[in-house]
């Protein structure tokens, strides 16, 4: 009972892999590597921004009215739901280093509800898209006015080029979400499991991590897609 | 990151995380506002603008980049936003200016 390895062992968090010194610096690693991850998305989703930026720059009436048409409102809604998820997810992390078992739960349960409402209002505006022929394509119909300029029509080309940006970022974008539904459902798993602790809840800052880097990215999408030219 | 949680620390982050995610709730009702008014050319600069703000808000206060003390992170986060403006500023530099010819 009193030799030295004993006492060790009854300090040691089993959360600690052998090969750090210390949890913080367990703790440090993983979350460098995450950022890591995340630098790469950032020039993954960043290709697709520059992109539409060229586009938008060639093409911007084409752009501003095929904009007009999707639903800047249901956008905006989303936009909303994704804060909330945002705040929720730094909520499960705040009662587990506070070792509030039950908020974390519900944190994490409201965290994928949310995450669920964003997809279904997206596969809403999806829904409307297809049902107006505006997905790129063999039945692609697409022939407004230009905003601002009455008499004068779009080059559906051009328009199909705004809507192939627009399902391919949103589209990248739903995956993401699906993905991060995926990682919050293994979370919450383990959250059930009693696995994190205010000393290990290392998972729940990674995962929570990804999930704001996500909500980053619609934070651009939202006015670049929808808001381009609302005003005329 | 986050790792010192004493009770008085996580209070005050607690104010801080409601905080924040009201001034994201009213950047977004902000941006959907504004977009309807017309200001020529500077509604796409307000829009990127508040857009910024709140990715701001969103890294430095939820993903804890504030308070953060790891030398290398700062590291990954300045190369990453200087590896994208890299990628749109030299693009825009060359898209953008074709028509001068």
């Amino acid at each position: 009972m009193h030799d030295s390895s004993t006492a060790v062992q009854s300090n040691h968090n089993p959360a600690l892999l052998h090969h750090f010194a210390t949890e913080e610096q367990q703790r440090d690693a993983s979350s460098f590597g995450m950022w890591i991850f995340l630098a790469t998305e950032v020039m993954f989703f960043g290709g697709l921004f520059c992109a539409y930026l060229i586009y938008r720059g060639w093409y911007y009436n084409d752009f501003a009215a095929a904009s007009r048409s999707i639903d800047a409102f249901l956008g905006g809604t989303n936009t909303a739901v994704l804060i909330c998820s945002s705040l929720t997810v730094v909520l499960a992390i705040w009662a587990a280093q506070t070792a509030r078992r039950g908020l974390m739960l519900a944190m994490l349960v409201l965290t994928m509800l949310f995450g669920a409402a964003f997809l279904g209002i997206k596969g809403v505006e999806y829904h409307d898209k297809f049902k107006e022929h505006h997905v790129p394509g063999a039945s692609f119909d697409f022939h407004d006015e230009i905003p601002g300029h009455p008499g004068e029509y779009v080059n559906p080309q051009h328009a199909q080029i705004f809507f192939a940006l627009y399902f391919v970022m949103t589209g990248l974008h739903a995956l993401h979400m699906i993905v991060g539904l995926g990682i919050f459902t293994w979370l919450l798993w383990a959250a059930w499991k009693g696995r994190f602790t205010p000393e290990y809840h290392t998972p729940l800052e990674i995962g929570g991590l990804y999930w704001h880097f996500v909500d980053i990215v619609w934070i651009y999408l939202f006015p670049l897609l929808y808001l381009i030219d609302r005003h005329k | 990151m986050t790792g010192h949680s004493t009770a008085e620390h996580s209070k005050s982050g607690l104010t801080t995380y409601f905080a924040v995610w009201a001034a994201l709730l009213a950047g977004t009702i902000i941006t959907y506002e504004v977009a309807k008014i017309d200001l020529g050319v500077f509604n796409a600069a307000v829009a990127l603008t508040i857009a910024t703000t709140k990715a701001l808000l969103v890294a430095l206060f939820f993903m804890h980049l504030k308070g953060a003390s790891e030398k290398l992170l700062k590291v990954v986060v300045v190369s990453t936003i200087f590896f994208l403006f890299l990628l749109l500023g030299l693009s825009m530099a060359d898209y953008g200016t074709r028509h001068w010819s």
